[in-house]
């Protein structure tokens, strides 16, 4: 102890004649990046670093094999006239627009149903909760299974119903929905909790008062819950739309991209160029143009959230 | 209101969460209760729900055809250790951001929040030539490295320590004790919480990766449950009872673990949601 004490006088004494705030202002330093520097290395090292790198190799024709040719913006110029490309920033929209809306109006119907005061509720929460822990590997397999035409749960449910079998993933027309109807079964849980707890955050005063005002259920819901939860959907439509845009596992485990290419959305043909086709330059080109377009899309719902007035972040 | 509500203890609402519910387990029911199926009786119309007798084919044909058990402890040592990663390194992070002040905080911080945008696709590319070039292809160290830390685990870390009152740590600054005594003596045993969450995220989500796992790692000893499952999904498109069986190792320990965390689970989605 007296020894620490003795350094410490020692210390003081050496820096005396300089300003003092200057040691400690680098022991701050140090002891704040020895805090937070090992994890934003790693985090920037595996993100930062490797997004700069592909824009190098974008601007590159490469194999990865034969050494890299440089070819300019002439991969981005070859995207613009891509069909393929074309047909799966379709998908991807398509997709999305599916996606988004109906994750959203379900998510709030069901955190509304999950938020009365009736029997069962957390019964229903965690059924309804279970598949979000599934990976999509296991769902894609599962539904592939279920959606089978020739022996799938979900004919059998047509059959009985009599309604005309379908042939659901493998048919070109149909892959893309059922997908959607995929990720919703494993991500409504995610939504619904969400909005469940916004709506348990409103203050009881405001419905009551509306209530007293002779305001219907329907009214006191649009005019005073709807409003309240409009940070939470900001939220949700961000995130949904990162999710949907960035949909690879599913597609992977269940389609492929098929039948004909129905499927292939933009990340699954940036894999396929990338790893099957090893047109990394290419791939890498593609993978950049989906970045600027999640990056408008996200910076775009946070301007209108912004000048909305919403404080969602 | 309430007492006419026990005189009608049926609610509408029934209707629709019943039915719902129904919805999201059955599928769940139907891949256990088929992971017990011979494949003639699964490759059936109309498809059978329960089993005529318990086969356990699939689980057998599992062990013997691939090395499943292998993939199993490869997935539980990439989530351990990205747990543990995590909880050191995240809270470490998350206390340095929300309470520390130093040179390039700001910067730091804004950057590595930002990250979460760069869509996965943009970065496998490079990411793999990396992990070539470390040596990381075909070994665990693929699987685990993208999950050592995340700005989700940091942000979710730093947000906690923002809603602890300073009082404690202003206390202890004044009796003399240095940061690094704080954070472990005072801050971390009020943390545990949020590192309950935290360790949950990170089980969830390194247990389900596919993508880092699935290009770099082509040796099948080195796979992890969910790539070992799509590689077999590629090569046995019609053995289901083994797929099945399969689908119930990679999930019944999450459904377990959920079921068992539940209120936690929730918790942590509701927290990476609202203040997310």
């Amino acid at each position: 102890m007296t020894t620490f004490a003795l350094s410490r006088d020692r210390h003081e004494a050496r820096s005396r004649p300089r300003p003092r705030r200057k040691p400690r202002r680098l022991r701050r330093a140090l002891t704040g990046w020895a805090f937070a520097g090992p994890a934003t290395l790693l985090i920037l090292g595996l993100s930062v670093f490797p997004a700069v790198w592909a824009f190098v190799i974008s601007r590159t024709k490469w194999n990865g094999i034969a050494p890299a040719k440089p070819v300019g913006w002439g991969n981005y110029e070859t995207m613009a006239q891509d069909p393929q490309a074309a047909a799966a920033v379709g998908h991807t929209l398509w997709l999305t627009a599916l996606f988004v809306p109906s994750s959203i109006l379900l998510g709030m119907l069901v955190a509304v149903a999950l938020n009365q005061k009736i029997r069962l509720v957390a019964f229903y929460r965690t059924c309804i909760f279970v598949p979000y822990v599934a990976s999509a590997a296991a769902t894609g397999i599962l539904a592939t299974f279920v959606f089978n035409p020739q022996f799938g749960a979900a004919n059998e449910v047509l059959r009985r119903l009599g309604l005309p079998a379908q042939q659901f993933l493998e048919s070109r027309s149909q892959a893309l929905p059922v997908i959607v109807l995929i990720a919703l079964w494993g991500e409504i849980g995610f939504t619904a909790v969400i909005y469940l707890a916004a709506l348990q955050d409103i203050p009881v005063e405001l419905t009551e008062a509306a209530t007293v005002d002779g305001a219907g259920r329907w009214r006191v819901f649009w005019h005073v819950t709807l409003p309240q939860l409009r940070p939470v959907t900001v939220f949700t439509a961000v995130w949904q739309t990162i999710t949907a845009i960035q949909l690879f596992d599913l597609v992977y485990t269940t389609t492929r991209g098929g039948p004909l290419q129905s499927t292939e959305t933009v990340v699954y043909y940036v894999y396929e160029l990338a790893f099957q086709t090893q047109r990394f330059g290419y791939g890498s080109a593609v993978a950049y143009g989906l970045f600027v377009v999640t990056m408008l899309l996200t910076l775009g719902i946070f301007w209108y959230s912004r000048r909305s007035k919403i404080e969602a972040f | 209101m309430r007492s006419r509500k026990r005189i009608l203890p049926f609610s509408g609402w029934h209707l629709l969460l019943m039915p719902l519910s129904l919805l999201f387990v059955l599928p769940l029911a139907q891949m256990i209760l088929t992971s017990f199926m011979s494949d003639s009786e699964i490759n059936r119309f109309p498809p059978k729900f329960i089993p005529s007798s318990l086969h356990l084919d699939g689980y057998i044909g599992l062990l013997t055809e691939s090395h499943i058990l292998r993939w199993l402890l490869n997935t539980i040592l990439v989530s351990a250790i990205a747990i543990a990663a995590h909880l050191v390194l995240c809270s470490l992070a998350g206390y340095g951001f929300a309470r520390l002040s130093f040179p390039g905080k700001g910067v730091g911080f804004f950057l590595m929040v930002a990250t979460v945008m760069i869509p996965t696709q943009l970065l496998m590319i490079p990411t793999y030539l990396m992990f070539a070039r470390l040596g990381f292809v075909d070994t665990l160290a693929a699987a685990f490295v993208p999950w050592l830390a995340t700005a989700f685990g940091v942000f979710l870390m730093r947000q906690f320590f923002l809603s602890l009152p300073a009082e404690l740590e202003e206390a202890a600054s004044i009796d003399g004790a240095s940061t690094r005594q704080i954070f472990f003596r005072v801050v971390l045993p009020l943390a545990k919480p949020a590192l309950a969450t935290l360790a949950l995220f990170t089980l969830l989500s390194s247990w389900n990766d596919l993508v880092w796992p699935l290009i770099a790692i082509s040796d099948d000893r080195w796979y992890t449950l969910q790539v070992g499952l799509t590689m077999f999904q590629g090569t046995r498109r019609t053995q289901w009872s083994l797929l099945m069986a399969g689908n119930v190792i990679a999930t019944l320990p999450l459904i377990i673990a959920f079921v068992v965390a539940q209120k936690r689970f929730i918790a942590t989605m509701t927290f990476s949601g609202l203040k997310g």
